[in-house]
């Protein structure tokens, strides 16, 4: 026998108590690891944004559209690369709860800035020839079976009317946390139809995308696109894709900040449930600790003993939680919608956060009962009733 | 037969909030080698402390104790550890075995602080445990076995080191009649055959009749 039985057997003394504080350091372990996958999911949406863009929107709000004839002038601009743009289509796809991005963009040059969305060379061919065709995400091929040739048929909201687009290309984005559940069809081809039938709303887009030569210029150009447009009734203002992106999670952000801070309060419960454990645990082992001393055990081998226990419990609470955490995220993931969250995975990262976490807890847990069992004298340990 | 115990001027206080609780006073006592010495005296009379003292798990508030020449009362407490492990059994009146560890595993406890090999020390655990007479009972858990049963593997654990000393606080204390009977002859047959000197604690005049000599403790000081 080592001392190392010893500290197992003391591990699982009370099999109830045992199970419950393992469970409770599994349950806890889990909370942090859903927590911090949401967390990560909203900042996927930030990370995924590229440097080198820009993105022009009227200077009221995103909701109001900007003309068509601002495309050339911003290409215009010095340090400008290149420069597109997307008009939010809305619409409904048989049922108001498939709810994916659809958006109206120049053909030509969309996937050329969106470098990241890959689309085969022959079906972007295919694409840009026909007019009343679409690129759809690889999720939404995962989600509603689409296929080449397919028809997909929207119904108008912002733009009335029956909408009939062709599938005839696939994107898959290249890059961790790429949004796989949109939808690009021709800007041209809304347009087309907006100039029969609502005139007044033709030559109007979204907003715009810029690529830019020099990341590093991106503020002085922003400045450079918005004073162009100033004093024109379609103000514009301008900011990297990150600021944007950002600005549009501002409003979510305090909750964000919130599950952060719970994340972390978790931690704290367990190690006040675990601490507790050992303490209970400790005490009633003064008697056994008093014994040990005098058949000669000094502190080293007792701190052994309790560290040793203490991390049994976290180590198995640890092990459990993130074993349970793949399917229960995983699911989790499934039930949300994709266009909420694009990309909802449980990362490497968080696992060993959550780990490391556990680990911790088991060592402070402790250092109490540690400093209890060393500081008892045997004669007092002796007396200890209990 | 040589002295092995001195016992020099010895008091012990305790201290319990702002009172100090004189328990031993001033007390000199020897030991010789080879002694089944029994200590007997009303409760609360200082038994257990000068049984504690001796053994090396508490320390005196005056005077020194001595075992074979080593003055454990100057000791670090490291030393006086090591100095407990190789030098001292100790029988208690509640047996106190760690009630997850088999008869077996108990007794093996002491000599893990040992360089001993997995051998050597199942060797050793084993002797000890047929000299008790419990070879049939080594995969039992403390729970499994009666208190006398019990008892003896602790007796098992005292011995198992082969230490030169054995300190017994009322090992008889909690038995039934036959049962305080079997440790009294275990203890006597360590003595005489094994040549340990035992340092025995009882309440039973009975029991105090198997060692060589009683000595009275009252109030602190031997009668
Ligand atoms: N650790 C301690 N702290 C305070 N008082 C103690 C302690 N140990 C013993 N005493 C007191 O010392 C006296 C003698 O105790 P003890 O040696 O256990 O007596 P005995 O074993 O003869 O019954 C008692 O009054 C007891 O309350
Ligand atoms: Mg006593």
């Amino acid at each position: 026998m080592k001392l190392i039985k010893l500290m197992f057997k003391n591990a699982f003394r009370h099999k109830l108590r045992s199970f419950l504080t393992i469970a409770g350091i599994a349950i806890a372990v889990i909370a942090f690891d859903i927590l911090r996958t949401v967390v990560n999911a909203w900042d996927a949406g930030i990370e995924a944004t590229a440097a080198n863009r820009l993105i022009t929107r009227q200077a009221v709000s995103f909701i109001f559209p900007l003309p068509y004839s601002y495309r050339d002038r911003i290409k215009n601009i010095e340090g400008v690369e290149q420069v597109t743009f997307a008009t939010w289509f809305g619409g409904v796809y048989k049922d108001k709860s498939n709810f994916f991005g659809r958006l109206a963009v120049e053909a030509e040059t969309a996937f050329d800035i969106y470098s990241e969305y890959v689309v085969p060379p022959d079906q972007l061919e295919a694409f840009k020839r026909e007019r009343n065709s679409c690129v759809v995400g690889s999720d939404l091929v995962k989600l509603y079976g689409f296929k080449l040739g397919d028809i997909v048929r929207l119904e108008g909201d912002i733009y009335p009317g029956t909408w009939d687009f062709v599938v005839k290309g696939i994107y898959t984005p290249n890059i961790k946390n790429g949004d796989a559940t949109q939808m690009f069809f021709h800007w041209e081809y809304v347009d087309e139809r907006m100039k029969k039938e609502s005139p007044f709303r033709a030559g109007e887009v979204g907003w715009y995308i810029v690529r830019i030569a020099e990341p590093n210029r991106s503020g002085d150009i922003s400045a450079k696109i918005d004073d162009l447009f100033k004093n024109s009734s379609a103000e514009t203002k301008t900011e990297s894709e990150r600021a944007f992106a950002q600005g549009f999670m501002s409003s979510v952000s305090s909750i964000l900040t919130a599950m952060n801070v719970l994340s972390w309060v978790i931690i704290g419960i367990i190690m006040l449930v675990l601490a507790n454990t050992m303490i209970m645990a400790s005490r009633e082992r003064t008697k056994e600790y008093a014994v040990m001393k005098v058949l000669g055990f000094a502190g080293k081998h007792l701190s052994w003993l309790i560290i040793g226990e203490s991390m049994v419990i976290a180590f198995t609470g640890g092990v459990v939680g993130i074993l349970l955490s793949f399917p229960i995220v995983q699911g989790i993931g499934e039930a949300i919608p994709k266009n909420i969250f694009p990309v909802f995975n449980l990362e490497y990262h968080i696992l060993v956060y959550a780990f490391v976490a556990a680990l911790l807890v088991g060592l402070i847990s402790s250092v109490f009962p540690i400093i209890k069992a060393l500081r008892t004298p045997i004669v007092e340990g002796f007396r200890h009733i209990g | 037969m040589e002295t092995l115990i001195h016992v020099n001027a010895v008091s012990k206080m305790y201290k319990r909030d702002k009172f100090e609780i004189p328990v031993l006073n001033d007390l000199t006592l020897q030991v010789p080698e080879g002694k089944f010495l029994a200590l007997m005296g009303p409760s609360g009379s200082g038994k257990t402390t000068l049984l504690n003292l001796i053994a090396g798990i508490d320390r005196p508030t005056k005077g020194s104790i001595s075992v074979k020449g080593t003055e454990i009362t100057s000791l670090s407490e490291t030393a006086l550890a090591k100095w407990r492990a190789n030098s001292v059994g100790f029988v208690f009146q509640f047996y106190n075995l760690i009630p997850v560890l088999t008869a077996f595993e108990n007794v093996e406890l002491p000599l893990i602080l040992t360089p001993l090999s997995k051998a050597e020390r199942k060797q050793h655990v084993e002797t000890a445990l047929q000299i008790v007479g419990l070879g049939d009972r080594m995969d039992h858990y403390p729970k499994q076995l009666s208190g006398g049963q019990e008892q003896r593997v602790a007796i098992a654990r005292a011995i198992v080191t082969d230490p030169i000393l054995i300190v017994a606080d009322e090992p008889t204390g909690d038995l039934d009649k036959h049962s305080a009977e079997e440790i009294l002859t275990l203890l006597e047959r360590l003595n005489k055959e094994f040549k340990k000197t035992i340092v025995m604690v009882t309440h039973d005049p009975h029991a105090a009749a198997k060692a060589d000599e009683v000595l009275h403790l009252e109030k602190g000081e031997l009668a």
